[in-house]
């Protein structure tokens, strides 16, 4: 019998009746909690140098450091896939990609919405903007990657060794910074205290939890889709394999 | 509500993240659907996986 949560997950079955129970709650918090997070953002006072365009932050900010979770949350699947063989960690790594790949695109286009009003540009080819570019571009690659090839057991391996080399690209983002940047350094994932003021801090962090809820709910809808979708598969060949009289291949 | 010249910026950034987070919510809850659909089309003809229960009984 399966004794900790990690060994309860492993059944495709448990996870989908455990998911089903929580999704509609998570999803519920996730609404409050941006609800919340929007009237305390256009509530907020004004930056004292930026004006009303800082408000793009309370949307850009936690989709950066979503941006990064997602490749995080892909990397640590696809490690869990290559040394443990946990059953549902390609399905995790899979599902992870294309919402990491929308933040990482809404923190990209937020930024340059930003970037416009505040450094005249829309872009420059500054070492956060290009990290953060790759990032985008790494998502893709793992995407297109394991569309590319049929045999399933192959897009897995391949896309977990790219996702697990590309996460060099996550302290590249981090400290890229404090290489000549024109994007300002971190105010409040930083050693010491955080230098943004409360007013606009509390905002932001509750903009943060209900979008970081948000990912977690869009997550786990994947997650069960991947794991119905080798369920479909599975039943098509077995039903292929019954009508011309073979036995049936192993459940997912 | 006031905000400032740059309001088409502020717009266009709060847009966009609805856009694509609706389209996300979708995409995952009509794939969601037609999955789940398949799934009981192809029971209610009959076939089973192994580990289903009608079947380990």
């Amino acid at each position: 019998m399966p004794t900790t949560l990690t060994e309860r997950l492993a059944n495709p079955k448990r996870f989908i009746e455990l998911s089903g129970r929580l999704l509609p709650w998570i999803s519920g918090l996730a609404v409050g909690l941006l609800v919340i997070g929007l009237i305390l953002a256009f509530t907020a006072p004004l930056d004292y140098q930026q004006g009303h365009a800082a408000k793009i932050m309370f949307v850009h900010v936690p989709s950066a450091w979503l941006a990064m979770f997602g490749y995080m949350l892909v990397a640590v699947s696809s490690f869990g896939l290559l040394v443990f063989r946990h059953p549902l960690a390609d399905v995790s790594a899979k599902a992870g990609a294309p919402i990491g790949a929308a933040f990482t695109f809404l923190c990209l286009l937020t930024g340059s919405l930003w970037g416009k009003p505040m450094w005249g540009a829309f872009w420059v080819w500054d070492p956060r903007l290009s990290s953060v570019l790759i990032l985008f571009l790494l998502y893709l690659g793992l995407i297109a990657l394991r569309s590319s090839l049929d045999d399933e057991a192959l897009a897995a391996k391949l896309t977990a060794v790219l996702s697990l080399v590309g996460i060099v690209i996550l302290p590249v983002i981090k400290f890229s910074v404090e290489w000549n940047s024109l994007h300002q350094p971190a105010s409040v994932m930083r050693l010491g205290a955080p230098t943004i003021h409360a007013s606009l801090l509390w905002p932001l962090l509750v903009m943060a939890a209900g979008m970081t809820v948000l990912f977690l709910a869009l997550y786990l809808k994947a997650t069960r889709n991947e794991i119905l979708r080798r369920r479909v598969r599975t039943l098509r060949t077995l039903a292929v394999a019954a009508s011309a009289g073979l036995p049936g291949q192993p459940a997912e | 509500m006031d905000l400032g010249p740059h309001i088409a910026f502020i717009l266009t950034a709060y847009g966009a993240a609805a856009l694509v987070i609706t389209g996300l919510v979708a995409w995952l809850v009509l794939d969601g659907r037609r999955l789940q659909r398949l799934v009981h089309e192809l029971e209610a003809r009959g076939v089973r996986r192994r580990s289903s229960p009608s079947q380990s009984r």
